[in-house]
């Protein structure tokens, strides 16, 4: 299986990464009110079931994959 | 004339990546100890009356800095010799894996700046009562260099004050002086037991008065003051 992991910096932690993104975006005379930047993990998986897959990544997130104090995660799961 | 006093053993863990590692050896061996590096890969930390974590970028700092180091062979070493009451020592990159190891409170993010910061800032030692800031006064301002891109320091605001008053927060930037957007101006944290810290400026570039500020000696000083007595008691 496949999964996706969506890694976002916490909803009032500052970004500053998004923040110079959207000062380069204004500049390219994009008027965007907020840019936050996060991480993108594919995961190749050897788990057949897409519950036990979605079970194993957020034990991977909880661990590694993101930090609880600062980030967030979204896991997605595909054939 | 008196017995010389004994050398204590500090290691100096050296990761992939690590490079202030001999920078920590000569401070501490400058200061009365016997400095040792100690290759990642070890499981053990025999016969160590101190641990130090040098600055550097562990592992290239991929994921988060820190968070690969962690899971270095060492690290469970220095997890066992810090519940045993091992003073602990985590310096710029060892402040941020001994936060991803869960060793310390907090995550080490970006400066909100987002640039590398490298020069000398004022700090304010908040707490002497730890093996890390013995032979300062209280409220004693430093002057020690950082040098990183990622020593913001972060933590739940809410729980913030819970920390202040367990003394943890044991080195702080000057009014003015932030070099990284850290919360509170948190320049140094110490766990709840008081026998691991780490902090973003580098005490191991400040030992000598020809280089600058010899402030980081105070710092280094008492860690080794603290292995003294760990062997003493040992003994």
């Amino acid at each position: 299986m496949k999964a996706t992991v969506a890694v976002r910096p916490k909803e009032g932690i500052l970004d500053p990464q998004g923040e110079a993104v959207r000062g380069s975006l204004r500049h390219l005379g994009f008027d965007v009110t907020e840019t936050r930047v996060g991480r993108l993990v594919e995961l190749e998986l050897a788990a057949t079931d897409a519950e036990a897959a979605r079970a194993e990544v957020e034990r991977m997130c909880e661990q590694l994959l993101a930090n609880p104090l600062i980030e967030t995660f979204e896991i997605q799961i595909a054939p | 004339m008196t017995a010389r006093a004994p050398r204590p053993r500090i290691a100096v863990v050296t990761f992939p990546g690590s490079n202030d590692h001999r920078d920590a050896v000569h401070a501490l061996d400058l200061l009365g100890a016997e400095a040792e590096l100690v290759w990642h890969a070890e499981e053990e930390l025999p016969r160590f009356d101190a641990v130090v974590l040098p600055g550097g970028f562990s592992y290239g700092d991929y994921l988060r800095c820190g968070a690969i180091a962690r899971f270095a062979p060492v690290m469970r070493a220095v997890a066992e010799f810090a519940a045993d009451g091992g003073p602990v020592l985590g310096i710029c990159n060892g402040f941020q894996v001994l936060c991803e190891a869960g060793l310390l409170p907090g995550v080490l993010r970006p400066n909100a700046s987002l640039s590398f910061v490298c020069r000398d800032v004022a700090l304010r030692v908040e707490n002497v009562d730890t093996p890390f800031t013995s032979r300062c006064e209280p409220g004693q301002r430093l002057v020690i260099p950082v040098k990183h891109g990622e020593g913001c320091w972060t933590y739940p605001e809410d729980q913030l004050a819970e920390l202040e008053a367990a003394g943890q927060v044991v080195l702080r930037y000057e009014p003015d002086a932030n070099p990284n957007g850290s919360l509170a101006d948190v320049a140094g944290v110490a766990n709840a037991d008081g026998n691991v810290m780490g902090l973003m400026p580098h005490p191991e570039h400040a030992v000598d008065p020809l280089l600058g500020s010899p402030d980081g000696s105070l710092i280094l000083g008492s860690l080794v003051d603290a292995a003294r007595g760990r062997l003493a008691a040992a003994a």
